[in-house]
């Protein structure tokens, strides 16, 4: 048995992963050999997902609770399933059906379940930060689902993860976000993945759901071109990443009817079209199918819609690997 | 009592020497004017200048004494080198009426350390709807009034409110801020904001209210006082605004001349999203820092207030949005403004006068001077004595200071109020 | 650097006799090669069991499939530190009811191999597993028992066996590492 601990990949890459980190709760503090690192093992993790027995004894013994406080079966199915292929326990609380309705804060209950024996602890909750108030209390590794507008680590790295398995590569590619810029995690965490990743990111919306001119200009961390037409997004791209339309957020007064928003910005096989050939089409979900994007292009052969949803519990499980074991 | 050797520093009195400071009982005193068993203190090497004032200030008590009190509050007064206060109308009953303001002074007499000066509110119950009775409250002591942490949404309503205190000429204290435009915002709207996620509050909230504001006050002739301005564009309206003799007068925080949003996003020691740096108004740019700084400089900003915020651990303790605004900051201010000194931002003449001659001097206040026959309110602090900010420590109630962890150079070394020792560190 | 004695065990010309003789008795034990998976555990007992696959081709005629096993999700210390590296794991073969020769560079304390069982009986249920390791030094803390070795090698606890194979390190010996201060 060899004593190395930094292993040659059989082509020769060395693959050292990253040592100590304890949260995940956003992509702006992952270097690329950690991205790396979480995509090379989440291929790894993929490959046990296609055995006949999709479990590994890895993280038995260990407990993960998902605490949501905003509904989602995706997200919190992908993490229950990816803890269970690795042998861990799981416990689900919904805010609704639990104490927190009944006014206990959201430090009480992280501490509760902590005293209950988390290990993990995976939170989607409908405020920007509230992970970090989390992670700031408990020993427990957190995991940042969703918080408000700010975040969604996990859906960006199984969003690169797909990428590059469909198109080989990240870095260069032109990738079109489309959609409420503004108010979607999931763009900023793809922001922050995308570029670290070296790919170009040009960003589309209705002008009152895209950061301001000024602060793409300067001010902004990220090398990013913004367009309110789609066309001209679509022009060149190589993955056209559709937002669902988030009509549960708004606030009412950014955009005059969902039929003006259909004629102006949703993908259809026509707008598709002018997108490179063979253009990846993604979509976080769930989708507003005949909204945001047509079902036949969702369903279609450059979809990699459902990909992101099996990518997404190899993803996380190479996460939940990756946060386990002492910090070095 | 006799402060000897100091470097007495009095912009009201055009002072900045060395000498020594006589006071007899709770007045100041000619120089040798006192009796021969006087206590004298060696304040050589050190600054004594009057005791700061502070025209807004959240002492918290009646209502809610869990974030402070009178005593509390005026102890940290007192550490932070502040001689009076003045405190906000924003209690638990708010301060509506005459017998309001008495019992306000009431505890204030058997409990405070330094004096507390009340305001009443402008609107009853601070509800925006009708003027509360200003003539019956500034008979009993309240020196100005505000709906404090609310604007007057109604144009007509502000109107009436200037005019009628032309009654009793008192100041109307403005938290000038469109709450449509604010739209339920938790920091300043810029690039950090938009890459944390958080809803902001674009500039123009405080321009559109600051420019109707204005506006009112130059069609009443009545006395406007535009509390904790923040923007660039303030700044420049109120500087047309004095040119064209309208009756204004404007104050500023430390925090807000010392600070940036970027606060929020966890620069020093804190983490991100800290909640003692959300304030109401929100911290804003560096450019509104300086052009603030410039308004304090040239005058247009009459002088420094600190909003002294105190907050409860658990209205702190959690997400972004549901925290409470706010932060404790009668113990921090000298020392972050003097950040701005030993930057060369500032000179320490001009910082003094922001804490004494011209808060005085905006409110029309006898205090503010160290003049024979004032009442003996004296601050000697070290202006390069360094100290590690511990919140834990804090005399008040509120530890809810971002600055935690973080090193201030200027430190107080004893209050006296009204001729009384109320603090002392080391001298 | 650190200032660490190293002696040469095995040469190139060693190790190639070894495999040869292990190859050999794979076959001898398995009469034949009918039903024979080998699989390397990574990294090093990979390109070993490449060598043998070959050795046997050329002395019996007939290809044996060559499988990757990675232990990293199995094994016993996953808490104990930062998480490892994890390697592929790939085998081109069904490996029920087949006897699947495990091939390890090193066997020393047993649990990489115990690992590799747990590994290898979520993966399917052969009929028998048997082990190859080029060195054995020794120290079981489990009991396990290798079927075909190379060498024996006997060491003390504070040593280290390292073998490094042309395919990885760009040379082919074993040697043993002592720390400063011993006698070798």
């Amino acid at each position: 048995m060899t004593l190395q601990l930094i292993n040659r990949g059989p082509n020769g890459v060395h693959i050292q992963p990253r040592r100590g980190r304890r949260h995940v709760l956003d992509l702006d503090d992952f270097s690329v050999e950690e991205v790396e690192t979480v995509l090379e093992t989440a291929t790894r993790m993929k490959d046990v997902l296609q055995r006949p027995i999709k479990k590994v004894p890895t993280l038995r013994g260990k407990t993960l609770v998902t605490l949501f406080y905003e509904a989602s079966t995706r997200t919190r199915v992908g993490f229950e399933v990816a803890a269970k292929a690795l042998g861990a326990d799981t416990v689900s609380v919904a805010a609704a059906s639990s104490s927190v309705t009944k006014g206990e804060s959201l430090i009480d209950t992280i501490r509760t379940l902590q005293a209950l024996g988390a290990d993990f602890v995976v939170m989607r909750h409908h405020q920007a930060g509230a992970p970090y108030v989390v992670a700031e209390e408990v020993a427990s590794s957190v995991i940042n689902a969703g918080d408000g507008w700010h975040a969604h680590p996990t859906q960006a790295l199984l969003d690169l993860f797909t990428i590059r398995e469909r198109l080989g590569r990240i870095g260069g590619l032109r990738v079109a976000i489309i959609g409420d810029i503004l108010h979607s995690r999931v763009a900023r965490s793809n922001l922050w993945g995308l570029t670290l990743m070296g790919a170009d990111v040009v960003l589309c919306g209705p002008p009152t759901m895209l950061p301001a001119p000024s602060f793409c200009a300067a001010g902004l961390p990220w090398q990013l071109q913004r367009t309110y037409l789609l066309d001209e997004a679509l022009d060149g791209a190589d993955v056209v990443m559709v937002l669902r339309m988030q009509l549960e957020r708004q606030t009412g007064g950014l955009f005059p009817s969902l039929r003006e928003y259909v004629r102006t910005y949703a993908l259809t096989e026509e707008r598709l079209s002018k997108a490179k050939p063979g253009a990846l089409v993604m979509h976080p979900g769930p989708m507003n199918e005949g909204v945001e994007i047509d079902p036949k292009v969702a369903r279609g052969v450059q979809s990699a819609i459902e990909a992101q949803v099996t990518n997404g519990v190899a993803v996380r499980m190479a996460l939940l690997y990756l946060l386990s074991g002492l910090p070095a | 009592m006799r402060l000897v050797g100091g470097r007495i520093l009095d912009p009201a009195t055009r002072r900045d020497d060395i000498g020594d400071l006589w006071i007899d009982g709770d007045v100041l005193a000619e120089p040798g004017g006192a009796d021969t068993d006087e206590t004298i203190l060696d304040v050589s090497g050190f600054v004594v200048a009057p005791g700061f004032i502070d025209l807004h200030c959240h002492l918290r008590e009646p209502g809610f004494e869990d974030k402070e009190t009178i005593a509390t509050g005026t102890s940290a007064a007192a550490a932070g080198g502040f001689t009076t206060v003045c405190a906000l109308a924003d209690t638990r009953p708010s301060i509506d009426t005459g017998s309001d303001v008495e019992s306000v002074l009431t505890q204030a007499r058997r409990a405070a350390l330094v004096r507390v000066l009340p305001l009443g509110t402008t609107t009853k119950r601070r509800e925006g709807h009708e003027l509360s009775e200003m003539a019956d409250m500034a008979a009993a002591g309240a020196i100005a009034f505000s709906d404090s942490a609310k604007a007057v949404r109604s144009a007509s309503l502000m109107r009436h409110a200037l005019e009628y205190s032309l009654l009793v000429e008192r100041p109307i204290v403005s938290h000038a801020q469109d709450p449509d435009l604010v739209d339920g915002g938790v920091m300043h709207e810029g690039p950090v904001a938009t890459v944390l996620g958080l809803r902001g509050i674009p500039r123009e909230a405080e321009e559109i209210a600051v420019a109707r504001d204005l506006a009112l006050a130059r069609l009443t002739g009545g006395r406007l006082h535009l509390a904790h301005l923040t923007t660039s564009g303030a700044v420049d309206l109120v500087r047309q605004a004095k040119a064209s003799a309208i009756r204004v007068s404007a104050e500023v925080t430390p925090h807000h001349l010392a600070l940036t949003d970027s606060a929020v996003a966890g620069d020093g020691n804190a983490r991100a999203y800290d909640t003692n740096a959300r304030t109401d108004p929100p911290l804003r740019t560096a450019a509104d820092a300086r052009a603030l700084l410039e308004g304090l400089r040239d005058g247009t900003i009459d002088c420094v207030a600190t909003d002294h915020s105190p907050q409860r651990w658990v209205d702190k303790a959690c997400e972004f949005e549901q925290a409470e605004p706010g932060m404790t900051a009668l113990e921090t201010a000298f020392g972050l403004l003097m950040r701005l000194v030993h930057a060369g931002a500032l000179s320490l003449g001009d910082l003094i006068a922001a804490l004494t001659l011209r808060p005085a001097h905006a409110f029309g206040l006898p205090y503010g001077a160290l003049r024979p026959g004032a009442s003996a309110d004296v601050v000697v602090f070290d202006p390069d004595q360094a100290w590690v900010v511990d919140p834990e420590r804090f005399l008040s109630k509120g530890k809810n200071s971002p600055l935690g962890g973080q090193t201030l150079r200027g430190t107080v070394l004893l209050t006296i109020a009204a001729g009384k020792v109320v603090y002392r560190n080391g001298v | 650097m650190p200032v660490l004695g190293q002696k040469k065990l095995l040469g190139a010309d060693d190790i190639r006799r070894a495999v040869a003789r292990l190859a050999h008795e794979v076959v001898e034990h398995n009469h034949g090669v009918d039903e024979l998976v080998l699989v390397g555990l990574q990294t090093r007992g990979v390109p070993l069991a490449r060598r043998l696959q070959e050795r046997i081709r050329e002395f019996e005629g007939a290809t044996v499939p060559v499988g990757e096993l990675d232990i990293g999700l199995y094994r016993d210390d996953v808490h104990q530190r930062a998480p490892r590296a994890l390697n592929p794991t790939s085998i081109p073969v069904d490996i029920s009811n087949r006897t699947v020769i495990l091939v390890d560079d090193v066997l020393y304390t047993g649990r990489t191999a115990r690992a590799a069982l747990d590994a290898l009986i979520d993966l399917g249920r052969p009929r028998a597993i048997q082990l190859v390791c080029l060195i054995d030094r020794g120290h079981r803390e489990l009991p396990i028992r290798p079927n075909y070795v190379g060498k024996n090698i006997p060491t003390s606890r504070h040593e280290k066996v390292a073998v490094r194979l042309e395919e990885v390190d760009d040379v082919d010996e074993v040697v043993l590492i002592q720390p400063p201060g011993d006698e070798s």
